[in-house]
């Protein structure tokens, strides 16, 4: 099997590693660099799990051939926090209780981040639209929306 | 051609646990060096905040603060034994066995801190801020740091304790085959709205009001967020999720997620929910536990709106626009069950 050096930004620092023919981003970063926060979920582009930032665009990882990302940024939930201060969308998911078994966690942050990046005020439907290809089987996704429009500075609109 | 509103009720009384066998759970308590508390368990979280609640429950009966008390559920062949994290056992059954187990640490640390200030252990209270003090002489206090130091470098004594919760198991009468299969009911009642398209057979849930009874809310916020997403489960059994549609035929069933249908975040349904707390005797600190329930009332209240819609009887699982619409048309049409 060929093996062929690729090097990128990894939440802002150089990264310089050989990649498998034919392996994917994901598998690059949970086995070639050891960066776990991107989840492995069906390994097909439906779940959303797996989703990283590549320039800035929301990319699922586990579709994504490793050697396109040469000379790219790429960014995954462990770039989030700032040392111990964790991100506004961190903070938000925190408050908002919006993960509970978390599996899906890393991947809806990452796109959240990507529509933040882009659209600090988004509406409820834009914020819907950005999570539509994440899939969440514990929390019903209303948390999980309120935390991002939390994280935009906006009012939450709470069930109950 | 017409879209029906319809409302449907439905109500639970759900058992806690499962008693038959004793339905046991087991919990370590041991004090570290430095005064933090650790608890052992074999029951695992699945994210639905069982080591929040057992952290606080541990917490409270120490008579420490929150977080000195740590949770490891790390490994079931190596921990005290656990029957598991089902059946909505976990707070009542697990919380349990970690008073008993935090009780007896707490005998410990109390009559290490009374060698320590030279009193007896009965005249000493704590003050939840990591103090242990005589009673009526709060200038006489140790702090359960030092006390941990003092037990396990001075005196040689662990501070620890064992809990287990174990339902005595039940018997049947054999005359009138009576029996107690279960010690702790939550209850809850919902009303579902929502609309059907006589034209495509499409069920859109509108909202949902829902009342629930499960005891205490020892962690209110996890509470609502138990029910928030089990709600949201519910109505995906209901009316999206199947792995064989056309039973026991196996064919057309989904194979991934592109074909196992689940609702999205755009189907979000706006969900009112109102806790109603009576403690149980038998609880800790009165909490039940509202785990599968928050799933289970939604799929009744479905079924029972979409007829009170459209006179649809759907008794099969999930409610399918193919269903509704053979419902439909065996009925020569649309039959909406009173007027709303």
């Amino acid at each position: 099997m060929t093996k062929r050096p690729v090097q990128f930004q990894l939440n802002g620092s150089p990264v310089a590693v050989f990649t498998d023919e034919g392996q994917n981003l994901l598998d690059l970063l949970r086995r070639g660099v050891g960066d776990l926060s991107p989840k492995f979920g069906c390994g097909q582009g439906t779940c959303g799990s797996c989703t990283v930032l590549v320039d800035g665009e929301p990319r699922l990882s586990c579709l994504t051939l490793a050697e396109t990302v040469e000379g790219q940024s790429v960014e995954t939930t462990n770039g989030l926090a700032n040392g111990p201060d964790l991100h506004a969308l961190q903070e938000a998911f925190m408050e908002n209780f919006a993960a509970q078994c978390g599996y899906c966690t890393p991947g809806m942050l990452m796109a959240a981040k990507a529509l933040l990046d882009r659209t600090p005020r988004p509406s409820r439907e834009q914020v819907i639209e950005a999570i539509s290809g994440n899939i969440c089987r514990c929390t019903g996704y209303e948390p999980i929306i309120d935390a991002i429009m939390a994280a935009s500075g906006q009012p939450v609109r709470r069930a109950g | 051609m017409a879209i029906h509103k319809g409302r449907g009720f439905a109500c639970i009384n759900y058992p806690i646990g499962m008693n038959l066998g004793g339905d046991p759970s087991q919990a370590l308590v041991h004090s570290t060096p430095d005064g933090k508390f650790m608890v052992s368990l074999s029951s695992i979280d699945l994210g639905q905040g069982m080591k929040s609640v057992t952290r606080q429950i541990a917490a409270e009966t120490l008579g420490v603060p929150v977080s000195d008390v740590y949770v490891d559920t790390a490994d079931s062949d190596t921990g005290p034994h656990c029957m598991g994290s089902f059946a909505s056992r976990g707070t009542h059954r697990v919380g349990n066995a970690v008073i008993r187990a935090a009780t007896e640490a707490r005998k410990a640390l109390l009559e290490a801190a009374a060698e320590e200030l030279e009193v007896n252990a009965s005249d000493l209270e704590t003050d939840g801020q990591g103090n242990i003090q005589v009673k009526g002489a709060p200038g006489r206090t140790i702090t359960v740091a030092d006390t941990a130091i003092a037990a396990q470098f001075k005196q040689g004594r662990t501070l620890s304790g064992r809990g287990i919760f174990l339902i005595p198991p039940s018997d049947v009468d054999p005359d009138t085959g009576e029996m107690t299969p279960v010690s702790c009911f939550a209850h809850a009642a919902l009303v579902v709205d929502l609309e059907v398209d006589d034209e495509t057979g499409e069920v859109s849930v509108t909202e949902i009001n829902s009342a629930y009874e499960v005891g205490r809310a020892l962690n209110p916020r996890l509470v609502e967020q138990q029910l928030i997403g089990g709600a949201w489960m519910g109505v995906s059994h209901a009316l999206y999720e199947t792995t064989e549609p056309y039973y026991p035929d196996r064919s057309h069933g989904p194979e991934d997620f592109n074909s196992y249908l689940m609702p999205g975040p755009g189907e979000v349904v706006n969900h009112n929910i109102a806790v109603l707390e009576r403690p149980a005797e038998d609880a800790p600190f009165g909490g039940k536990g509202p785990g599968e329930m928050c799933a289970n009332p939604v799929l009744p209240a479905v079924a029972n709106a979409v007829y009170n819609a459209v006179g649809v009887r759907c008794d099969t699982l999930p409610i399918t626009p193919e269903k509704v619409l053979r419902g439909i048309l065996a009925n020569g049409g649309a039959r909406p069950q009173g007027s709303r």
